[in-house]
């Protein structure tokens, strides 16, 4: 709550020049080099794809995390992560597209214009919460990058660095992580690669400094921390589904009628809501059926889950 | 002999350890036992649990109740193989470790499933790992039922005793619901299951003993 009150307060009142002056400032007061690792301010323009739903606290959003490479528990990303070097950070783009290469991300980020998204966001363990990403489509990438005509699918990978993730030290999941798209989600409007929350950089345990969000998935599909995008003409294979292909399809698209064997998505708990928050009903794709739907016409949803 | 030697010290280990212990009332455990549920709500509702109290307060409920179900496990194989007799606080931890385990799932019921109870009845006839939880939990509620004097005597010492084994399938279904609700194979469940496993393991009496196995530590 009162993060999202002083994030208002900074976006409309201060100028960005001024604040980063006095942000400047107060490194400078701090001595630099002892400076905690203050996070840049990012400037973006508000999006029509965002929900009118309070987005969860940063504390909630930056604090219950699921990211095996820093542990299994939701509070290790927040504890484990800080270690991760995302400076310098470049992605591999390569497969079938016009411009392979290996991209510094700010060349990556050069002439973007960053969007404020604020999406739902809903995990397979059927648990939600409302988080706004700062990002950037997919498709604007892929654009640039040029898909040849025979690319289908878009393979991502995460970073595997043991020595900064320390979860990569045990063989809990078969490093890299992977995560693909068919190539018309990925050219999706709704499908970004994101940078930032609450306006500023991504926090190392939310996937910093790029990650993918795909609103209408379950969580899992949005991979983080992205170091390799691979155009391909088949369905590329992805972690979950590697580690147990019963319970975690290659679409994974948020569904209350199709359940997990092991729970029921037809409910949701909001994190945030407190001890006697309740739940919720899960809408079909999130509550983003009416932007998506199309994609699956004529596909037999409790086949390709 | 060095072995003879260490039998005779554990010995005398384990007597003076009795001594003490005797010493110590079993009623304590009744107020002790359920401090950390105390903190774990207070906690929730002072909002200090983290993002989800719902599932901390879920998760460490469990935990107790099975690290109680164990503890009370561990009771025969000590006075059997270390000679540390821990009979009279066992029923304290059964009653305990059962209370543990109505409170994690009345936690379910009533703040994680919240209104939606055809879904929760659903899962429990639906979810593995639900049902065999409900199973643990209802194989617990004859035992905490007759855990009193008066009980015992009616069903007489064999048959209260040959009832109250319904703990180690009670234990093992317990333990096998963590293993089975947890995503990919994390290291913790199993580290509860081989207990519950390896406790059980110990109670298993060989056909033929040998003359001078495990004898020299029979508590008296």
């Amino acid at each position: 709550m009162r993060r999202t009150a002083s994030r208002l307060t900074w976006a409309d009142v201060t100028p960005k020049a001024a604040f980063l002056n006095r942000r400047s400032l107060i490194a400078g007061a701090a001595g630099l080099a002892l400076a905690s690792p203050a996070l840049a301010k990012l400037s973006y323009v508000k999006s029509r794809y965002s929900t009118d739903a309070a987005p969860n606290s940063f504390e909630d959003i930056t604090s219950y995390n699921n990211f095996y490479e820093f542990g299994l528990g939701k509070e290790d990303p927040a504890e484990n992560a800080g270690a991760l070097t995302v400076d310098p950070w470049s992605v591999a783009i390569d497969g079938l597209v016009e411009k392979p290469g290996n991209y510094d991300l700010a060349d990556l980020l050069k002439g973007v214009a960053l969007e404020e998204r604020i999406y739902r966001f809903r995990c397979v363990e059927a648990w939600s919460m409302v988080v706004p990403w700062i990002g950037f489509p997919l498709s604007q990438l892929l654009d640039r990058v040029g898909v040849q005509p025979g690319g289908k699918y878009v393979a991502m990978e995460t970073l595997v660095r043991p020595k900064e993730m320390p979860g990569q030290a045990s063989a809990i999941l078969d490093w890299p992580y992977r995560e693909g798209l068919r190539l018309d989600e990925a050219m999706h409007p709704l499908t970004i690669l994101a940078t930032g929350l609450y306006g500023e950089e991504m926090p190392k345990q939310n996937g910093a400094p790029i990650r993918l969000v795909v609103p209408w998935k379950y969580g899992f599909k949005s991979i983080k921390s992205v170091v390799r995008i691979s155009l391909t003409d088949k369905e590329p294979q992805t972690t979950w589904n590697m580690q147990n292909p019963n319970e975690y399809g290659f679409y994974s698209n948020v569904n209350p009628e199709i359940d997990h064997p092991r729970w029921s998505q037809a409910t949701e708990r909001r994190i945030g809501a407190g001890l006697f928050g309740g739940r919720q009903p899960t809408l079909m794709f999130n509550g983003y059926g009416d932007e998506v739907a199309g994609l699956y016409a004529g596909q037999d949803l409790a086949k390709d889950f | 002999m060095p072995g003879r030697i260490w039998r005779r010290i554990s010995e005398v280990l384990a007597e003076a350890l009795n001594g003490w212990l005797r010493k110590f009332p079993a009623w304590p455990i009744y107020i002790v036992a359920p401090l950390p549920a105390v903190f774990l709500f207070w906690q929730g509702v002072a909002g200090t649990l983290g993002p989800d109290p719902v599932r901390a307060i879920e998760q460490q409920t469990g935990l107790y109740a099975l690290q109680l179900l164990i503890a009370g496990l561990a009771v025969t194989p000590l006075r059997r193989f270390a000679g540390v007799n821990l009979l009279k606080f066992r029923r304290a931890i059964g009653i305990m470790a059962f209370s543990y385990v109505a409170l994690h799932l009345s936690t379910w019921l009533v703040l994680d499933m919240g209104l939606y109870l055809s879904q929760a009845l659903g899962d429990v006839v639906k979810r593995p790992y639900i049902t065999l939880g409900m199973a643990a939990f209802l194989m617990l509620v004859p035992l905490v039922a007759t855990s009193n004097d008066r009980a015992l005597r009616r069903l007489g010492a064999l048959r209260w005793r040959k009832l109250h084994r319904l703990t180690y399938p009670a234990a093992v279904l317990a333990a096998v619901h963590f293993v089975w609700l947890v995503k990919a194979w994390p290291l913790q469940p199993f580290l509860y299951l081989g207990a519950v496993v390896g406790l059980l393991a110990l109670r298993v009496k060989p056909k033929r003993r040998a003359p001078d196995a495990a004898r020299g530590a029979v508590s008296p």
